[in-house]
């Protein structure tokens, strides 16, 4: 299965800058509550779980329920220390495994 | 006789306008509910006691921001944000969103910590029904605060057809 992921953070800040950081990735989010045409219960099929790291340290964990919207969003904020690298991960139903990086910056 | 036929006329007439007045008070009660007085269900009460155990919650610091009505819960953008100085000594642990009419009650639970900087998060989020959306806030000295707003849904998320 293959997941589009859009990342939008600066690619540069200032050290000790709070930066925003807007994660987006295409998935149904199948809540496991809706009934097919034949009338069939549809199984849930969720992403349950996204990480963020810095540079290998966690700094954002969220954990996803079948309430959240389709192609989920989740925007949070980080605190610019060290330039590299932002590395993100969703995982979820279904062996459903999605990563993403961007790099930093930090001046 | 005829003072007799007014007195009798203005009883009914009191007595028509008090009911007009309760049937309005009830109305207006049941558009805008009281967050604090309403009863949540066991099922949210069970989803936040996983939460915050028997913890108190407090009043303040959390701010949940939500439309007040929206056309379509399919995707129900949802702020929640948390007055804290996000330092090692004090910061936001925790973040729980949660839903009053959901099948389920949980929406989106997220780890934050002093290297947050901010504590905010947005989401979207689906919404079966017109309802409650409460934010709760897990402190790093043990406190949960919290906060909660009601949103008019004017078409159901998970009615669509799936095809």
């Amino acid at each position: 299965m293959t997941a589009r992921a859009l990342i939008n953070a600066p690619k540069e800040a200032k050290r000790g800058e709070v930066i925003t950081i807007k994660t987006l990735i295409s998935h149904e989010m199948e809540t496991g509550f809706r009934y097919d045409n034949s009338g069939k219960l549809l199984p849930r099929d969720i992403i349950n779980l996204f990480v963020c790291t810095y540079n290998g340290v966690e700094i954002f964990r969220a954990e996803l329920h079948p309430a959240v919207s389709a192609n989920p969003f989740i925007e949070f904020h980080a605190v610019a220390t060290d330039s590299g690298k932002l590395e993100f991960k969703w995982s979820g139903d279904n062996g459903f495994s999605a990563t993403e990086s961007v790099t930093i910056t930090v001046i | 006789m005829v003072a007799h036929h007014d007195t009798k006329r203005a009883t009914r007439r009191g007595f028509l306008l008090g009911a007009a007045q309760l049937a309005g008070g009830v109305g207006l009660l049941s558009i805008f509910p009281c967050s604090e007085s309403r009863a949540l269900p066991d099922m949210l009460q069970a989803a936040i006691k996983k939460v915050a155990g028997s913890a108190p919650l407090l009043k303040g610091k959390v701010k949940l921001g939500l439309p007040p009505m929206v056309e379509n819960g399919n995707a129900v953008s949802v702020e929640v944000s948390v007055e804290s100085p996000m330092t090692p000594g004090d910061h936001v642990k925790a973040i729980h969103i949660f839903n009053e009419k959901n099948p389920q009650p949980n929406v989106l639970g997220v780890r934050l910590g002093p290297h947050s900087g901010k504590a905010r998060v947005s989401t979207r989020m689906r919404l079966v029904t017109t309802q409650q959306v409460i934010a709760i806030a897990e402190m790093s000295d043990g406190s949960f605060w919290s906060d909660a707003a009601d949103i008019f849904v004017a078409l159901a998320a998970c009615q669509e057809d799936p095809g």
